[in-house]
This record gives structure tokens, C-alpha cells and sequence, in this order.
């Protein structure tokens, strides 16, 4: 099955991924190529098997709501591109 | 031997008799380091001064012997992945996206080597995000195999691995999400480690593919992986999928004597075309080795293993597609903001920017996957042959204790033979990725070299847990033969100290 170029470019958007021309191209061939590959496993029979998420045994593991130490605003700004009244600085979300 | 080419409990013995420091220690593999690293590639950042420092806190804690100490790995210098952060190291994951990232805390497993005395040199090189068998993805460089300068070290752990092979570390950690640890090590002939799921916090690895993930070490013998297990192992409250499960005395677990009563299977879909000559006479070499030790060899079948690449290609990019959503400009990392266009575009224009091709393309593949009316027909459907794929071991190790096979199916590649083609690329580790699929544990050893002189590595995989038994039957064969004895010779061309850094 090959994606057409509005399929790729759907996916980018749904991912947030500007892409050039050249990009869309190749990724048009590629991803159709492993996706084709992906296909045998259409020949496995299925119809009884739950599928694995997880190996371990460990389901909602959960602990005491207590409230502790945290990190400093310094630290946790420290590798923030923009900072704006020792906040996260974001753009308008709502023009 | 020079110094730099010891293992970790060769070095250490002479650190206990007082017969060398680990400030003579590190020193030794720091010069190695200006030897080599120019033509080897292996580190993103290095940390000579952090590292010196590190090693004088050491010698001082055995001068004290506090708390009688007796740390195996006491002063021994070891490298990180550049996707494990390290307080106040860059982490940059091997992508521009993460290039000014420095972490404000240390991974748990960084934590507990640094407990017990561990000296870190340094980060090193990786494909973006973990994503990739040669280390071409990373957005730096490409990390060279010491065997021959001109062929990839494997990945993603490439940096660890072949920075173990050169002298350039004791041991590394590494990761691996579908062989990243396993196929390095194989390609640069050392020993790498990958413990069964839930064994290894991964509290502070930035996350790929989280229900594959697990950090395992890389080092120059099967003791002494099984030494840096036995640290970094062990429940951790910050990782909820870490299992409480108490850690077995892995360095104990090796003094057994020969492989009587063990029963090693052969999986017959390991030997199939594709697979390099010398590779699978290697394999089917070490196989006899085991018997002459004791072991019963018998055949299995592990029916869904060619499943496991599809499988593998739908899962693991689909979970990152999803951990890779937080890569926004917001909180950390690459940020191109775009004015005009908005929150959106911004978004759109820092991704697009901050990822290199093959992370672009997983995170579209699983984007894809996850999309809705694919959602049943990929993503489901490879869960489901995942359950299919565990049934296999499951089965499998009703009748044996540990299954041995190919780690890769080739030696190293040549540095571009593969890098256009993902899908030839991802079939290097089509050997590797089920064991991530089931998560069980599996080990890489050196078995052999092909006639260009290139290692060979022998895959063991175990049950899930059932690490003791597979460090104990790949010591014993690593024991009775000499290949994991043998050195690359890199050849040295000294750099000065600030082009390195």
C-alpha cells in the first residue's frame, strides 16, 4: 500500500513536524515500504490473543500522597529557552 | 598490559593491594583518551576534570576504609550514554533538539555507581534518541569501530561500546530498546548486558520506547558486567515499572564449575540466509564449546521470531512517538519560535528543526500506527503478535535454561553501506529485538572473528529474571576460551586536551 503525499502530510500535522518538500517525499517512500513489510504480520492469526502492553506482573502501582521536597524554580528553569516572571515562558494559546 | 587495557576486577585488585590508585587509574585511560578518541569518536562530552576529582574522592574513601570498604568498582572509571543524565553534564540524547540540555539530577543507576565509588569520564555518542545500529543518527558524528576505522561500531550504544573496546573505559552503561546494547558489543567485540525488563530503573533515561527500555552494562568481561548489574539493579520507588524483586549475588552466581546439568537450546530460526557464514560457523563453534563443558544441547523453535522485526517497527515507534511529544520548546531544549505563525507553528518549526531523519521518520511510523483507523490493524495487531512472540520463549524455556544463537547477522558494516535504506539498516538487529519483546534478559560475549578480522559476538537469552544463570553459563564458555582476551590496535594520533572536550 503506498501513502499518498495528503496522507504523509496529514501525519505530519498530527505529529507538529514541519517538513520540507524533499522530506515528504522521502518519508512517502519509506514509511510505504516499511509499512509494507508490516503487512506479513496481517497472516497471523489473532483471533484469541490478547495483546501484551506490558510484561511485568506490576499493575497501578501506588504510593503515599505526601507531599515532599521538590526541585528549586531555578533549577527547574535552568533549560528553559524563555523565561518570563520566573515562569515557562509560551505563546498566546487562545488568539 | 597497559594499564588502560585492564578489566575492572584486574584494576581492582591492584587498587586493594595498594598497588595503584584510582588518580593512576584514570589518568592512564584519560591519556588513552588523547591517544584515540580523534580517530575513534567514541564521547559527546568528556569530563577529565570532574573525573580526576572523582577519582581523588576515591583513593581518599580507601585510604579511610570507611565502612570497611570493599566496593568492587571503588575509583573505576566508566563512561555513560548520552541518553543517562548526570547531574550537571550535558545530556544531548545525540540530537541538536537537545544540544544545550544539562540535566539538574542523576539517573538511578548513575546514582548508585556514583555511590560506590565510581569515577564517570564522560557521555558518550549515541543515534538520536537512542534510534539506530551504527550511531550515524546522531546529529554529531559518527563514532568509529576500533577494529577497523572505516566500519560502524553498532548502536545505538556505539559510543559505550566501542569506547570499552579501545581502552577508553572500564565499563559503560548503555541502552537497550531492541539490541542497542547487545549488537554494539557484539560488533565491537566486548560484552554487553541487557537485563530482563523491570530489573534496571530508568529513572533519568530520557525515554524512546518505554515498555522496551532497559539500561544494561557494557564492559571487557562477563564478570565484570555482571559486577555493574549487580549495582545498578534493584527496585526503585521513582520507576514504577522497576520490579521489587530482591537482586541475586550475580559475582557469586559465576563460581560455579562447568555447564553439567545446563540445557542450552538452538534456536533452528536463527540459522537461516542472511546470516554471514563465519558468523553462524562461529556460533554453532561456541555451541560445542558448551557441550564439551557439560551443557546438553538440544534444538527449539521460536516460531514468531521473523514476526518480531514488523512487531518491533510498529511498537517501538509508536510509544515514541509518544514520548517524543514533549520535545515542544517549552521546558527545555530547542525552541524556534515563529512569531506570525503562532503557538502551533512553533511547535511545528522547533520539531521539525530539533529531529534528524530517522526520528522524524519513527515518529511519524508511529504516529501513523497510532492513528485513528490504523489504530486496530498496526498497533493492536503487533501487541497481539507480541503476546504470540513471549508465548515462544515461555514455551521454549520450558525445555531449556538458556537459548544461543547469533547476536547480529553480520559482523560491523561499513560507515554508509546502510545509512539510506532503513530497512536493511533495521535488519541488523533482527536478531535482538525479541528478547525487548518478551523481556527476558540476553548477553552478548566475543565468540570469534571473521576473516577480516572483525568480532563475532554469541547472543544467550534467558528467561525473564533469570539473570544468574545466563552471566554463569556465558562466564563459563567466555572462561574456557580466549576471544574476549584479544585488543583492537587502534592506531594513536595524539590531540591536544581542548580539541576533545
Amino acid at each position: 500500500m503506498k501513502l499518498s503525499l495528503a496522507q504523509v502530510e496529514h501525519i505530519a500535522e498530527l505529529a507538529r513536524l514541519s517538513l520540507t518538500d524533499e522530506e515528504k517525499t522521502r518519508y512517502q517512500e519509506q514509511l510505504s515500504a516499511i509499512l509494507d513489510y508490516a503487512e506479513k504480520l496481517q497472516a497471523v492469526d489473532t483471533s484469541a490473543i490478547p495483546p501484551t502492553a506490558t510484561v511485568l506482573p506490576l499493575r497501578n502501582v501506588m504510593r503515599a500522597d505526601e507531599p515532599r521536597d521538590s526541585m528549586s524554580r531555578e533549577d527547574v528553569l535552568a533549560n528553559a529557552p524563555q523565561v518570563k516572571a520566573d515562569s515557562f515562558r509560551v505563546q498566546a494559546v487562545l488568539e | 598490559m597497559a594499564l588502560y587495557d585492564l578489566t575492572i576486577h584486574e584494576a581492582t585488585d591492584l587498587m586493594r593491594r595498594g598497588d595503584l590508585s584510582s588518580v593512576e587509574l584514570t589518568q592512564a585511560v584519560l591519556d588513552r583518551i588523547v591517544d584515540v578518541e580523534n580517530q575513534v569518536q567514541a564521547y559527546l562530552t568528556l569530563a577529565p576534570e570532574l573525573a580526576m576529582e572523582q577519582a581523588r574522592e576515591a583513593d581518599a574513601r580507601r585510604a579511610r576504609r570507611a565502612d570497611g570498604e570493599d566496593s568492587p568498582l571503588l575509583g573505576v572509571p566508566l563512561a555513560i550514554k548520552d541518553v543517562l543524565c548526570v547531574e550537571g553534564l550535558p545530556c544531548t540524547c545525540g540530537s541538536r533538539s537537545l544540544e544545550d540540555f544539562t540535566p539538574p539530577y542523576s539517573a538511578t543507576a548513575v546514582v548508585r555507581l556514583r555511590a560506590v565509588g565510581c569515577v564517570i569520564l564522560g557521555k558518550t555518542n549515541t543515534d538520536e534518541f537512542a534510534m539506530g545500529s551504527s550511531t550515524e543518527n546522531s546529529a554529531f558524528f559518527t563514532t568509529h569501530n576500533p577494529w577497523d576505522l572505516t566500519r560502524v561500531p553498532g548502536g545505538s550504544s556505539g559510543g559505550s561500546a566501542a569506547a570499552v573496546a579501545s581502552g577508553m573505559a572500564f565499563g559503560a552503561l548503555g541502552t537497550d530498546t531492541g539490541g542497542s546494547v547487545r549488537q554494539p558489543a557484539s560488533l565491537c567485540g566486548v560484552v554487553g548486558v541487557k537485563a530482563s525488563y523491570g530489573r534496571v530503573s530508568r529513572y533519568g533515561l530520557v525515554a524512546f520506547a518505554s515498555s522496551l527500555d532497559q539500561i544494561g552494562p557494557l564492559a571487557r568481561d562477563v564478570r565484570d558486567a555482571a559486577t555493574l548489574l549487580s549495582v545498578i539493579a534493584g527496585h526503585d520507588p521513582r520507576d514504577s515499572t522497576s520490579m521489587p524483586a530482591p537482586v541475586p549475588d550475580y559475582v557469586g552466581a559465576l563460581k560455579a564449575q562447568g555447564l553439567n546439568g545446563i540445557r542450552v537450546g538452538v534456536p533452528r530460526e536463527y540459522f537461516v540466509s542472511g546470516v554471514q557464514p563465519e558468523v553462524a560457523e562461529a556460533v554453532h563453534a561456541a555451541i560445542e564449546v558448551m557441550r564439551g563443558l557439560g551443557a546438553q544441547v538440544q534444538e527449539v523453535s521460536l516460531p514468531h521470531t521473523e514476526d518480531s522485526l514488523p512487531v518491533y517497527y510498529i511498537i517501538a515507534p509508536a510509544e515514541a512517538s509518544a514520548n517524543l511529544a514533549r520535545y515542544d520548546g517549552v521546558r527545555y531544549g530547542l525552541r524556534v519560535e515563529s512569531p506570525e505563525g503562532g503557538m502551533w507553528e512553533t511547535y511545528r518549526q522547533t520539531r521539525g528543526a530539533g529531529f534528524g531523519s530517522e526520528v522524524k521518520r519513527r515518529i511519524m511510523l508511529g504516529t501513523y500506527a497510532l492513528s485513528a483507523g490504523y489504530y486496530d490493524a498496526y498497533y493492536l495487531k503487533a501487541q497481539q503478535v507480541r503476546t504470540l512472540i513471549k508465548a515462544d520463549f515461555d514455551a521454549a524455556f520450558r525445555e531449556v535454561d538458556v537459548v544461543a544463537c547469533p547476536t547480529a547477522p553480520t559482523t560491523a558494516f561499513k560507515i554508509g553501506e546502510k545509512a539510506d535504506d532503513p530497512l536493511q539498516m533495521y535488519l541488523s538487529d533482527v536478531f535482538t529485538l525479541s528478547c525487548n519483546l518478551a523481556g527476558i534478559c540476553g548477553i552478548s560475549l566475543p565468540c570469534g572473528f571473521d576473516n577480516n578480522g572483525l568480532p563475532i559476538g554469541l547472543q544467550i537469552m534467558g528467561p525473564a529474571f533469570g539473570e544468574e544463570t545466563l552471566l554463569r553459563v556465558a562466564h563459563t564458555y567466555e572462561q574456557a576460551t580466549e576471544w574476549h582476551t584479544r585488543k583492537p590496535q587502534v592506531p594513536v594520533e595524539q590531540v591536544s586536551g581542548e580539541e576533545i572536550t
